[in-house]
């Protein structure tokens, strides 16, 4: 009898521990109250920390679930740390319980199995999800319920209007900038966004975009990518700095316009330029623009590790941020400005009105004006691009 | 002597050498293609070979190289002519005021305030624009990130001038300086001339380590180089710290590989100091014995306050920047003042900033309380021993000053990982002491040994036990050393960056974490925020260190000194 329960107390722990089905909600619910989930994202813009920290109080009142935001320079870091802990054998528990991930660290992260899942389409919220390829896929690799959606952005630029007009194509742009020689400028690679302006100029100026759908073959960069490289030969000498510096994030762009240093510069979404005016970060003469021909659309996404020690709580937290309330205070650009990624047919009229009701600020372009959204090239092409982009132009003597 | 206490030595040289002894272990078997935990299996030539591969290589190499150089000479030689032309005056004094509260200044916080000055759009060029330069838009110059990376020497000489300074001061006290300087102004010599000919041999012999330390810091350092330093390429440092936050496990092989290659770089830069020490005094000894009595000293005076004056002005003024940008409204080019002040930032980073400052605080009492512990005991066991520290002590206590941080830190947090061990607060403090204890114990080590034994004497006398002379008599009677030599410690727990990053693994937010992962927004309010609480966090100590010994000994006079 002794013997039997000792085996039973040294069994228990084992039950406890197995991952929570997020099919049982209540479950997830119970077992997440007082859980802190330490949620890695990226934290250079004052706006997103904000609003995390708004989610942290209201996952706090509403579920007992304690948010900490750790703030990253690189989202690299939390893959890195997920890396390490497995090749240190730690399986449980681990440091990192929810990642705000990109493209390229989701394909690495699933590929090496180090992700929880299939979790996300049985999330209570995902039935308000839109069904759209943008957040099924994730660039060109599948999401197959690995992470949840919680924001969409489409690639503009940022201008100045009292100083530079909308450019019709990327073309355009290059001879806007020879003229104004200075005054553009991107983020330097790889940073996501100045990694996106170069998927921008590759996929519009390409012979074939198909192509980048696919994983990169051998021999094909040269190929494809001489558009990119010729365009980036001609616009580097009349980037501000003459591309000798480049600003280190989206938001580092932010002063460089408000100082009027440039007049013309890339944004991932829609909508950022109207948020960052309400904040004071940017003057309220910044405009939107899309060129023809569409742009990179892309949906930013929520992964959870496979060595989290409260799954239940980054669950809670990943369904939460699919409330449309929460949604609404998101695309809010007074707050953050993001897309949602709810299903207007979905909502309750009241709620779809809401969305409807909200003000989108001076800088935000209308759905019809921003055009097709283009898919995302493939990870391998995105990886060999930075690298090509650091030989060619990262090292200037 | 009791047992713990014979054995203070030995812990407090191992706390201090064996995270960096650790930290190179765990460098030197990656860097030669040995990391079992990510399918290396060594020795190969992979690392070596990804680290040739980087195209940024031959600048990351050079950079450090000219950049260290001339940081530390500018240094020396500026501390040098204002201690040469004005130790002893009025105007001395009242500079040494002026600069010792900048020591504690974080290097980050002065990275920062040089940035909002000298930045195209800056104030300097706000202040001179439109009216002087007609520059109605910031002008396209790349001063902040320069190739050559002048802005960031600038940086580094405005932190290091206050260090050097008051390690020449200390040294000052041994060197015989005013009976020196009376007999060389009575065999007619300038001052400047006479200072540097009979003064500078013995001062120089006395800060050699620190200025070391100034040599092998300046060529390693992260944050500087990341708010003030180049970033097509970067330099060395800045790129191993990238690498190990490399998705592909595999680039922290590469990363040790290039901390070799700054551990190589440092050595090689140190031994060309000492060639250059050995041309300096060849040349010196010519050119002393050439006897020259005046040398330009009227107009080397001059320079020597006016560059000292220009390096500690930077600072104080980016710090008021940083201030104004903290409160700033909208301030737009080429407004010198905004358009409004407003709490905005300071009410929205509210909630991070307790946080951080908690999390700061914590790490910072814990690393200064064990340091000074440490330094009380080593210095208490010299006493009863009653021998002095040796020459090879004192540079094991510099080591860790002189092992670049981007050498060991890599590599000590790679091991903590293979081995399992949790990354969090716990291993941030111990790392933190690595660099906080020398300090500590620095500071301690010449008043505690000023101290008159004869006070031990009277209260063995009276009966007192060894512990109870120490607690009652020597402790209460060193409470200001003690205070200072603690708020010495929180200052340089405080304006730790990479120890905090990487040991921390990213769990760790501390103030100067913060508002370095800021840099890269560009947010100048927030940034201001940050930096300003940061810079209070280590001042402000200092203020309490002053103000403390007067509050308790109000009624001993003889304790105010």
């Amino acid at each position: 009898m002794k013997a039997q329960l000792l085996a039973a107390a040294l069994l228990w722990p084992a039950t406890v521990l197995a991952a929570p089905d997020p099919a049982d909600w209540e479950a997830v619910l119970d077992e997440a109250e007082g859980q802190t989930v330490y949620w890695y994202a990226w934290g250079g813009s004052t706006a997103t920390n904000d609003f995390l920290a708004w989610l942290g109080d209201r996952v706090e009142a509403e579920y007992g679930v304690t948010l900490e935001h750790v703030k990253l320079t690189d989202t690299a870091d939390a893959v890195t740390r997920v890396l390490s802990e497995r090749e240190a054998g730690r399986d449980t528990d681990g440091a990192v319980d929810l990642i705000w991930i990109n493209g390229e660290n989701f394909v690495a992260m699933k590929q090496a199995e180090l992700l929880f899942g299939p979790f996300a389409t049985a999330l209570p919220n995902y039935d308000l999800v839109v069904d759209e390829q943008i957040v099924t896929t994730d660039f060109a690799e599948p999401t197959e319920g690995f992470e949840s959606p919680w924001a969409i952005a489409q690639f503009v630029f940022m201008y100045d209007a009292d100083d530079a007009e909308p450019q019709a194509d990327m073309q355009a742009l290059l001879d806007w900038a020879e003229a104004n020689p200075g005054r553009f400028t991107y983020p330097q690679p790889p940073d996501f966004l100045g990694t996106t302006f170069l998927k921008q100029v590759l996929t519009s100026l390409a012979d074939d975009p198909s192509v980048l759908q696919e994983p990169m073959a051998e021999g094909q960069f040269e190929e494809v990518t001489a558009p990119l490289w010729d365009y980036l030969d001609a616009l580097t000498p009349n980037l501000w700095r003459q591309g000798r510096a480049y600003p280190a994030s989206g938001p580092g762009q932010f002063q460089l316009l408000s100082d009027d240093e440039i007049d013309i510069a890339p944004s991932l979404s829609p909508s950022e330029a109207s948020t960052a005016i309400a904040n004071f970060q940017l003057p309220d003469t910044i405009r939107t623009f899309a060129p023809e021909g569409g742009t990179i659309g892309n949906a930013s996404f929520l992964a959870i590790p496979y060595n989290s020690g409260s799954i239940a709580g980054a669950m809670v937290v990943t369904n939460e941020i699919l409330d449309p309330e929460v949604q609404l205070r998101a695309q809010d650009p007074d707050v953050l400005g993001y897309g949602t990624v709810l299903d207007m047919e979905a909502l309750s009229d009241e709620e779809a009105q809401a969305f409807e009701d909200l003000d989108q600020g001076i800088a935000t372009l209308s759905p019809a004006e921003l055009g097709t959204a283009l898919p995302e090239p493939h990870a391998s092409w995105a990886d060999a691009i930075e690298a090509e982009w650091v030989r060619r132009y990262g090292v200037t003597p | 002597m009791s047992p713990v206490l014979r054995l203070l030595p030995a812990i407090t040289i191992l706390a201090m050498l064996g995270p960096v002894a650790a930290g190179l272990w765990g460098t030197i078997l990656p860097a030669f293609g040995h990391l079992p935990a990510v399918g290396l299996d060594g020795p190969s030539r992979v690392a070596l070979d990804g680290l040739l591969d980087w195209p940024g290589l031959a600048a990351a190499v050079r950079l450090p190289v000219t950049t260290g150089l001339a940081a530390t000479s500018i240094s020396l030689v500026i501390v040098t002519l204002i201690v040469a032309g004005w130790s002893g005056t009025r105007v001395f004094a009242w500079f040494l005021r002026l600069l010792s509260p900048l020591l504690s200044v974080p290097h980050a916080a002065a990275a920062f305030g040089l940035a909002f000055l000298v930045a195209p759009s800056g104030l300097v060029a706000r202040a001179a624009s439109p009216w002087l330069t007609g520059w109605e838009r910031p002008p396209d110059i790349l001063v902040v990130g320069d190739p050559w990376g002048l802005t960031m020497v600038a940086g580094l000489v405005a932190k290091e001038v206050p260090f050097l300074l008051l390690m020449t001061l200390a040294a000052l006290g041994q060197s015989a300086e005013r009976q020196s300087l009376r007999v060389a102004g009575a065999l007619g010599y300038g001052r400047v001339t006479g200072w540097l000919k009979a003064v500078f041999p013995r001062v120089y012999a006395q800060i050699r380590l620190p200025v070391y330390v100034v040599l092998a810091y300046s060529m390693s350092v992260v944050d500087v180089a990341l708010i003030l330093g180049p970033s097509t390429p970067p330099t060395l440092s800045v790129q191993i710290v990238a690498w190990m936050s490399d998705p592909d496990l595999a680039m922290r092989a590469v990363a040790a590989a290039g901390a070799l290659l700054q551990l190589a770089l440092v050595v090689a830069a140190l031994g060309l100091w000492r060639l250059g020490e050995a041309a300096v005094a060849r040349w010196g000894t010519a050119w002393a014995g050439g006897g020259g009595r005046r040398h330009l000293d009227e107009p080397v005076r001059l320079v020597g306050l006016g560059a000292a004056s220009v390096s500690a002005l930077s600072i104080m003024a980016g710090l008021a920047v940083l201030a104004l940008w903290s409160v700033a409204a909208i301030w737009q080019f080429p407004d010198l003042l905004p358009d409004g002040l407003s709490a905005r930032s300071w009410s929205r980073q509210a909630g991070a900033l307790a946080a951080t400052t908690g999390e700061t605080v914590l790490i910072a009492l814990a690393a200064a309380g064990i340091a000074l512990a440490l330094s009380v005991g080593c210095l208490e066991a010299e006493h009863r021993r009653g021998r002095p520290i040796s020459t090879a002590a004192l540079w094991l206590l510099y080591l860790p000053l002189l092992v670049p941080q981007t050498a060991f830190l890599p590599g000590l947090q790679t091991l903590l990982l293979t081995l399992g061990a949790d990354i969090g607060r716990g291993p941030v403090i111990v790392a933190h002491l690595v660099f906080v204890l020398p300090y500590v114990f620095l500071s301690l080590g010449d008043p505690w040994r000023a101290w008159d034994p004869r006070q031990a004497t009277v209260a063995a006398l009276l009966g007192a036990s060894p512990l109870r002379v120490l607690v009652a008599v020597r402790l209460p009677m060193l409470l200001r050393p003690l205070l200072t030599a603690f708020a010495v410690g929180l200052a340089v727990s405080v304006g730790q960056y990479l120890p905090s990053l990487l040991i921390g693994g990213g769990r760790v937010a501390t103030l100067t974490t913060e508002a370095v992962a800021l840099a890269s927004g560009g947010d100048r309010r927030t940034i201001g925020v940050f930096a300003i609480a940061q810079t209070l966090a280590a001042l402000l100590p200092f203020a309490a260190a002053i103000g403390l010994p007067a509050l308790l000994w109000r009624n001993r006079r003889g304790l105010h000194g």
